[in-house]
């Protein structure tokens, strides 16, 4: 288990990040913190010819409040989110996803951006994130383009990144003071990825709900107007509204065809919604 | 309790290290520090390192194997291996099947992993690089990964000339047509999954050729040092004396590391070839997917039971997936051939019958781990106890104590002839029932849980039968069978003491405790006491350590051997007193007479730097001495416990929780409390791995599908509960200090006792798991299924 001969450069500033990527022309892996990639690249599943180190790069470790978002440079590892060392406009809500990401061992390494880029619809960011309507900046020497989290993840291992295109940073929208959050997932033991996970943000005075059921074998299912699923309409009462039988047609539609782990997905979902309501 | 005749006059010396102290471990001091030095930490000039090419299918024949030109001189094939014989475990049972195991694939491959050539380089890295470049022309074969089809005629054959895929087909029988009358009769399947052995420290070997002794040293992470050289002789053609095996600081073997590796082999012969040392470190991948597996049983089971839960008997047909080869050298019948003589378990029934199968598939061969059969014949019975109580309408914890043999009958002597030395089963599982407290538990259950879960309490029993000796194995006629134990003791010049023993320590503290076995004889502070093992050129030969067998065997001989050492001390000791030797004793480390004593430091002085002081009819062979030893009966040691544990499950999601745990544990007398604690803690953790965590499955056409520990779960620390443990000492009448071995027990019981909960928890929704491990995706399947099955009925 040694990966394949590839070179590795650790530039000093994103331009030098960029220029790197752009002439390697899609043959150049990026490692942030590399808690995926450092075991694809021992195991041989990726045979780079460049590794990109951005561990150093400044500019990606910002994380400030600007106006009503949260923006997270992608270098901001799990740890910093959970320890509190960056500001927090969801209420504690994100401090808490980062917390129960893996172990405290990835948690120190591992980032947002890095977890966002390898696209892995088992992570815990690429849920949440769409559950909080995050945006992400995606940055090449071409420029910078916006994008919702949830259009970002194609699949498994798939996202709309393009050669030679980093994630820059993350934009949290501020949690309402009347929204609730709900965020559980299954796993087989402490620290595993999950086999079930579910990520709601309801505001029931606004009358609105994001829904997320991640930890699937595609994208995660992201519904941005979850009203249906609470029979029509947000309101006080959604936890007695919700309709199992349309997250399960939700589930099956996205082409979950073994009934057990539709169970699971959907009772993983009804929990996170009994959280929120809690 | 304990047998006091075998305890030497030298106890009360320092009664806190000898036999029954609670010492702390004598090797901690090395191995806490990061100062052990395990196969992977040798270095030797001019070492290049090894990657295999192994077989990307699990049935193939080979066409080609194409190596680049320029790589040519750094890749081996089965070709260049020319007088290097095939690996051969033959068991002597009638119509055993005979399976060659080329160290390098030759003509066909019968399973992923399987070795087809060795690269040699610099680096791992590069040795890597080298592997990636090597093609394999392979005509692809179909390939059987299912043990039941395989039993199946008209399937693909592993091994064409058989005909079939058993390696041994075995039958018992004791008048089961005395049981169909029975009026409770409880038939269900039973499986366990394939599992990985997963020590921290996989295998590794490194390999190089001295000159001057004209003789091959092999360093590998080895269980059984003696036992690996003979294999490698035969495979080599080469005298055994030609071959030094040293096995050093090994992280964890639970049976893994008991076989002989083609890899062995091939690097011996590969340092011979090239001529400076190798070295082969096994990854994690190579360990899940191409080394070895174990534990995949099936059972048929039917039990018989009056309506007051006494057994009548048991019908069984186990099936056990023993992979593509036979390995050294326990052979690929063991698992199975045991399911037969074991499956009755410490429970007394008039009528039984089992059949067993050993089968041939393309997967890896399994090995004896942990527990070796035991673990899922305990799986079984247990499982099917519950049902019987289910049906009689009682506790699960009665029907055990209606069926265990009482004390006031041992020994005995059980259906299947095994031989009970001692013990009292039914207080270990009284005394577990009272710990985890049943009626509390009941209680609970009726108020049901806040959370919605449900709450199950499952027990179970089992005995280890350990340290078993020539008898039982002469009728395996396999590759080993163990005799007399050896140890070596020599008092050194300045009253220490050297004790080697060919047994091994992967784990096990035989450091400490053997230290404290030589200082119960002898008196000798521990700290002066050293132990050598794992290396063939410095200890007499043994089987090595399996079985549970090390305390009992090389403690025995240990013992043995310092007792010889006091008695020539204690003659060389009265001549320095100028006393009639009758009137000496050895005691506290000295001898002593009326009028006076000699220390066992002077006395050694006196021997090795003064011998115009010794008598003239001193023993010759001096103050040092190989013993040999073998326990008054060689039929085993019997140890067991009852195990009790209260789950949480949760029936949407399938998770388990273990809420509490209880093992009440009788491994006779304990040489070291804290030791065997430690023992039973580690066996647990494996145990519950078994039961809720660890399964390598396989594809259609073989293809193992848990290649990382990301897909291949273990139990972590917040995974294993702090069980309760609770200690019985009954001594063994047939050994020294009445020991008995208690090496494996611990990961015997748990899954049992824990699908036994599961199942308590679930079975007023209708559900029954009857498989390990008890993943949420199959309690989520089952509770759907029973909730379907409910609503047809309706």
């Amino acid at each position: 288990m040694k990966p394949a001969p590839f070179g590795y450069e650790r530039p000093r500033d994103l331009p030098a990040a960029l220029s790197l990527l752009a002439e390697a022309n899609g043959s150049a892996k990026i490692i942030a913190g590399g808690q995926s990639l450092g075991p694809m690249l021992n195991l041989r599943l990726v045979q780079p010819e460049l590794v990109v180190d951005i561990t150093c790069l400044a500019e990606l470790k910002q994380a400030e409040r600007r106006g009503d978002e949260l923006v997270l440079g992608a270098c901001i590892t799990h740890a910093d989110i959970e320890d509190g060392r960056t500001p927090d406009v969801t209420r504690g809500a994100m401090r808490g996803v980062a917390a129960n990401i893996a172990y405290r061992a990835v948690r120190n390494r591992g980032t947002i951006g890095g977890s966002l880029g390898h696209a892995d619809p088992a992570a815990d960011w690429v849920s949440a994130l769409a559950a909080f309507g995050a945006r992400l900046t995606l940055r090449s020497l071409a420029g910078a383009r916006t994008v919702a989290m949830e259009d970002f993840i194609l699949g498994a291992l798939e996202s709309i990144l393009r050669p030679g295109e980093i994630v820059e940073s993350i934009h949290v929208p501020a949690r309402p003071a009347s929204a609730h959050w709900g965020y559980v997932k299954s796993c087989r033991k402490t620290g595993e990825f999950a086999h079930a996970l579910s990520a709601v943000l309801i505001d029931p005075s606004a009358g609105t709900a994001r829904v997320v059921m991640g930890a699937i074998d595609t994208a995660p299912i992201v519904i941005t107007d979850a009203a249906e699923l609470f029979g029509g309409r947000i309101a006080g009462d959604y936890q007695e509204r919700f309709d199992a039988r349309v997250a399960d047609a939700l589930l099956r539609k996205a082409g979950i065809d073994n009934a057990a782990d539709r169970h699971i997905h959907v009772s993983v979902l009804r929990r996170a919604v009994r959280e929120a309501a809690a | 309790m304990r047998n006091e005749r075998d305890f030497s006059s030298a106890r009360g010396a320092g009664a806190g290290q000898g036999v029954g102290a609670r010492l702390p471990r004598k090797e901690d001091d090395r191995l806490m520090r990061g100062r052990g030095q395990f196969v992977a930490d040798i270095r030797l000039a001019g070492l290049q390192d090894v990657a295999f090419v192994r077989s990307p299918l699990a049935h193939a024949r080979i066409l080609g194997i194409r190596v680049p030109e320029r790589y040519r001189a750094s890749v081996f094939t089965a070709a260049d291996l020319v007088g290097v014989k095939p690996i051969r475990a033959v068991s002597a049972l009638p119509g055993f099947k005979i399976s060659e195991q080329p160290v390098l694939a030759t003509g066909k491959v019968r399973q992923v992993g399987e070795l087809v050539a060795m690269c040699v380089a610099p680096t791992r890295a590069e040795a890597e690089d080298i592997a990636a470049s090597v093609m394999l022309d392979l005509e692809e074969l179909p390939a059987i990964s299912d043990m039941l089809k395989a039993r199946k005629p008209g399937t693909a054959l592993v091994h064409e000339h058989w005909g079939d895929n058993i390696f041994l087909e075995t039958n018992y029988e004791v008048d089961i047509s005395a049981a169909l009358d029975a009026p409770i009769k409880v038939t269900r399947e039973i499986s366990t999954a394939r599992q990985c052995m997963s020590p921290l420290e996989g295998r590794g070997v490194v390999a190089t050729f001295d000159h001057r002794l004209d003789q091959l040293t092999l360093y590998s992470a080895a269980q059984m040092p003696h036992v690996t050289r003979s294999g490698l002789a035969e495979c080599l053609g080469m005298e055994e004396g030609r071959i030094r095996l040293i096995s050093p600081d090994v992280g964890g073997g639970f049976g893994h590391k008991g076989i002989l590796l083609p890899e062995e082999v091939c690097l011996s012969w590969l340092t011979m070839r090239c001529g400076h040392p190798v070295r082969w470190t096994e990854d994690r991948r190579e360990h899940l997917t191409a080394s070895s597996n174990c534990r995949e049983h099936h059972y048929k089971i039917t039990v018989y039971a009056n309506s007051d839960g006494t057994l009548r008997g048991i019908d069984c047909e186990a099936t056990v997936d023993s992979g593509a080869y036979s390995s050294y050298p326990f052979s690929a019948c063991l698992e199975a051939a045991q399911v037969a003589s074991i499956l009755p378990g410490p429970y007394r029934m008039p009528a039984y019958r089992c059949r067993t199968f050993s089968v041939a598939t393309n997967k890896c061969p399994i090995l004896p781990y942990r527990g070796v059969a035991r673990t899922g014949v305990c799986f079984a019975l247990e499982l099917m106890l519950d049902l019987v109580a289910a049906e009689a309408g009682l506790e699960p914890g009665e029907v055990r104590l209606r069926n265990l043999i009482p004390p006031e009958q041992m020994p005995f002597d059980n259906i299947t002839r095994k031989h009970f030395d001692s013990g009292d089963y039914p207080e270990a599982m009284r005394r577990a029932l009272a710990a985890i407290d049943i009626d509390a538990v009941r209680a609970r259950q009726r108020e049901g849980e806040p959370d919605g879960r449900r709450i199950g309490v499952g027990v179970s029993i089992y005995c280890e039968q350990a340290a078993h000796g020539t008898s039982v194995y002469a009728g395996w006629g396999i590759p080993m069978v163990p005799g007399h134990e050896q140890a070596s003791a020599r008092l050194t010049p300045d009253g220490g003491l050297e004790l080697r023993v060919g047994v091994h320590s992967h784990g096990q503290s035989m450091e400490t405790t053997l230290a404290q076995v030589a200082h119960e004889m002898l008196g000798i502070d521990v700290a002066s006491v050293r132990i050598i093992l794992g290396d063939t050129a410095m200890t007499p030969y043994s089987t090595g350590t399996w079985g549970s067998r090390s305390m009992v065997m090389a403690g025995g001989a240990v013992a043995t051997a310092c007792r010889e050492i006091g008695e020539r001390a204690r003659r060389i000791g009265a001549k320095l007193l100028q006393h009639d030797p009758a009137s000496v004793v050895l005691q506290n480390g000295e001898v002593r007479g009326v009028n006076g004593s000699v220390t066992l430091k002077e006395i050694a002085y006196t021997w090795y730097r003064r011998p115009q002081d010794l008598p003239a009819d001193v023993d010759p062979g001096g103050l040092e001495v190989t013993a040999g030893y073998k326990p008054q009966r060689d039929s085993g040691t019997f140890s067991y416990a009852a195990h009790a544990a209260v789950v949480a499950v949760d029936p949407d999601l399938g998770e388990v929780e273990i809420l509490d745990y209880v093992i009440v544990e009788d491994g006779g007398v304990l040489v070291n409390p804290m030791v065997v604690d430690g023992q039973i803690y580690g066996g647990l953790a494996q145990g519950i791995g078994t039961a809720l965590y660890e399964e390598m499955p396989f594809d259609a056409s073989g293809q193992p599908l848990a290649t990382t520990l990301a897909d291949y779960l273990l139990p972590g620390p917040t995974e294993v509960p702090a069980a309760r443990l609770d200690h019985m000492e009954t001594p063994s009448p047939y050994t020294q200090f009445g020991v008995k071995g208690i090496g494996e027990g611990g990961a015997i019981a748990p899954p049992a006792a824990i699908a036994n909960a599961v199942n308590d928890a679930l079975r007023p929704l209708g559900v029954e798991m009857m498989q390990s491990p008890i993943t949420p995706h199959r309690i989520v399947e089952a509770v759907l299924a029973a909730r379907g099955a409910e609503r047809t009925a309706a």
